[in-house]
């Protein structure tokens, strides 16, 4: 039965050739799509998915964190005052501020300012320099990937201006994209502080890191109790909320999501129609072999074997083709995350493909038709 | 033995009066050792006959029994083992499968019955010499004449060991000299072996191989007429050059 199926299959070689690249094609295009989507989505989420904090206290009506309002700082003690807080420190995140390029336009930075003594919301994948540098004065890091384009600085120690103050690069991060491009400038709570005018009893946020063993839903409802004007969000719940806006809410990631969304659905046809033709192709024979007194299982066993071994091998093409895209993309700002879920994810959906697309077709194999197998 | 015992069959496609009747209460009985051609034109109902008989196509009424069995009305799953214990296929086309050998092909109907691995080998080989192509083992369809893959399709009709043999048009793609030692090889199955050979054709040149021929026409049975081997025409026989030639 197995060396029908395969040798069914391997026997034209110009056809199936054209079956694997209709589903190396699918898979390819589902892949970076939806890798497209999730660079998309982690470009906008980043910052705080890599906080290391478990609760983020937000003002009012945040929809998203660059959005922030200052609140006093006098909410950092009443926090640290809870049972269950392990740590809480002052954090700045906001696209107000702006940066200027050596030939004299502006360049809009998303500016993160984090407590240096602490281990929540700070820079990671810093590349060049040391971010123990940031305690000096108007120290900075910033991303290679818009350095160079976006605000002119290529090397450690140049010097540039943010909000109209003097700002020293100490390093570069690598890979730490932002949805609106607008660069992403690692400093200090109290040098960003500086940077936005912003009086020094207030914040724009409060990370907080739980105890061990602390239930995270309790510690949150406690602490939203004690506080008043701001909200209380798990890491998990302002990542979502950042991403519904970013992603949804502007529209931008719509496209990408709608693209992502048709990528699946037509990858779904390609699949269906490549393996439902190539399974057609052989009604002849599998109606011979109902003649014969072949089952329907034994039947859908070759089939299935096809669709399946067609699937298999058109998928490892496919796959390892996107993770090179994906590769290449990484060094570029805009990032094509193909990650093991999304593997998974695509293996799945690619032999369900293939199984779903030879089940409709197995229909047509399994009732003979007297005329096709006498008369050909 | 009745090998097969056809009453009343009727088949009718569709309904009302759109409907086609393809079978007109036809009787028809086919003996173990018995080669019986079946004659008709075009829509005669032959090719529906052979396949209610070959219980790959249901009846609308009546009865068909294979060696005993009642077949109309046998639930769909049931039939596959009626086929596979009794009844080997032969068709115009040769229906082989192109990406398998001579000796695959006939092994995918060993598998068919669970037979499998070395014992398939040597059994689907010694079906294969028994049909006279002992030396095209491993040659593919492709690479065989008209004649050869018929006789691979015959080869594989008896690796089931079927007690009937239901064989569509089998000489009508052939040449004179194929076209012999095939009906050469269903005469031993019947007379030799005792099986029963039903045989749909249009090929006059093979009238005088029937032990029965019957005519059917407009989905009825016509004439049923047994066949003396004296009587059998020699306008319509493979001619004897023809013969040499083959049995060389």
């Amino acid at each position: 039965m197995a060396s029908l199926a395969l040798k069914n299959l391997f026997h034209e070689k110009v056809r199936f050739a054209v079956t694997l690249t209709g589903i190396v094609f699918s898979v390819i295009l589902t892949a970076v799509q939806l890798g497209i989507f999730q660079g998309f989505i982690a470009a906008s989420t980043d910052i705080i998915a890599n906080s290391n904090a478990d609760l983020w206290v937000v003002s009012k009506n945040v929809t998203h964190v660059e959005q922030g309002v200052a609140f006093s700082e006098s909410k950092l003690y009443q926090v640290l005052e809870i049972e269950g807080v392990k740590r809480a420190e002052k954090q700045i995140v906001t696209l107000g501020a702006q940066s200027k390029k050596p030939d004299g336009s502006d360049e809009g930075v998303t500016l993160v300012g984090f407590d240096l003594n602490g281990g929540m919301g700070g820079a990671w994948n810093v590349v060049e320099g040391d971010a123990r540098d940031l305690a000096k004065p108007d120290a900075v890091l910033i991303d290679r990937l818009y350095a160079a384009d976006k605000l002119g600085v290529t090397q450690i120690g140049q010097v540039i201006e943010i909000n109209s103050r003097r700002a020293r690069v100490v390093g570069f991060t690598k890979g730490i994209r932002i949805f609106t491009s607008q660069p992403a400038v690692f400093t200090s709570f109290k040098t960003a502080q500086s940077f936005l005018n912003l009086p020094e009893d207030q914040t724009l946020y409060l990370v907080i890191k739980a105890a061990e063993n602390v239930n995270l839903t309790e510690l949150k409802e406690r602490i939203a109790a004690e506080l008043t004007d701001v909200e209380v969000l798990t890491r998990g719940e302002l990542v979502y909320r950042q991403a519904i806006y970013w992603v949804i809410g502007t529209g931008a990631g719509i496209t990408v999501l709608v693209a992502a969304a048709l990528a699946i659905i037509v990858g779904i046809v390609i699949v269906a129609q490549t393996i439902y033709s190539a399974t057609v192709d052989h009604l002849k024979e599998y109606g011979t072999l109902k003649a014969m007194g072949a089952t329907n299982l034994y039947l859908y066993r070759i089939i299935i074997t096809q669709a399946v071994t067609s699937g298999l091998i058109a998928y490892v093409i496919g796959i390892v083709a996107s993770i090179i895209i994906s590769r290449i993309s990484l060094e570029g700002t805009l990032a094509i995350i193909v990650n093991w879920q999304l593997v998974t994810a695509l293996f799945v959906l690619t032999i369900l493909m293939c199984c779903a697309s030879s089940v409709v077709a197995i229909r047509k194999a399994t009732s003979i038709d007297p005329a096709m197998v006498f008369k050909g | 033995m009745k090998a097969i015992e056809v009453r009343n069959l009727v088949k009718t496609y569709g309904a009302g009066e759109t409907a086609v009747h393809a079978l007109k209460q036809i009787d028809l009985d086919v003996n173990e050792g018995e080669l019986l051609l079946l004659l008709g034109a075009s829509g005669s109902g032959k090719t529906t006959l052979i396949s209610i008989v070959g219980c790959i196509l249901s009846a609308t009424s009546g009865s068909c029994k294979i060696r005993g069995t009642e077949t109309v009305g046998l639930p769909q799953n049931k039939l596959p083992r009626v086929r596979l214990e009794n009844i080997g296929f032969i068709f115009q086309g040769f229906n082989l499968f192109p990406a398998l050998t001579a000796q695959e092909n006939v092994e995918i109907a060993l598998d068919l019955k669970n037979v499998r691995g070395a014992s398939a080998k040597r059994r689907a080989a010694e079906l294969l010499e028994r049909v006279g192509l002992a030396d095209k083992l491993k040659s593919r369809p492709a690479d065989l004449s008209g004649g050869q893959k018929q006789r691979v399709a015959i080869a594989r009709a008896l690796a089931g060991e079927p007690h009937i043999i239901l064989a569509d048009e089998p000489t009508a793609a052939l040449d004179s000299v194929s076209g012999k030692l095939i009906m050469d090889l269903l005469q031993e199955l019947a007379h030799e072996q005792k099986r029963a050979v039903v045989v749909v054709t249009h090929d006059n040149r093979i009238f005088d191989y029937a032990d029965r021929i019957v005519h059917i026409e407009d989905g009825e049975i016509r004439d049923d007429s047994e066949m003396q081997t004296e009587a059998a025409s020699s306008a319509f026989s493979f001619n004897d050059k023809q013969a040499a030639e083959a049995a060389a």
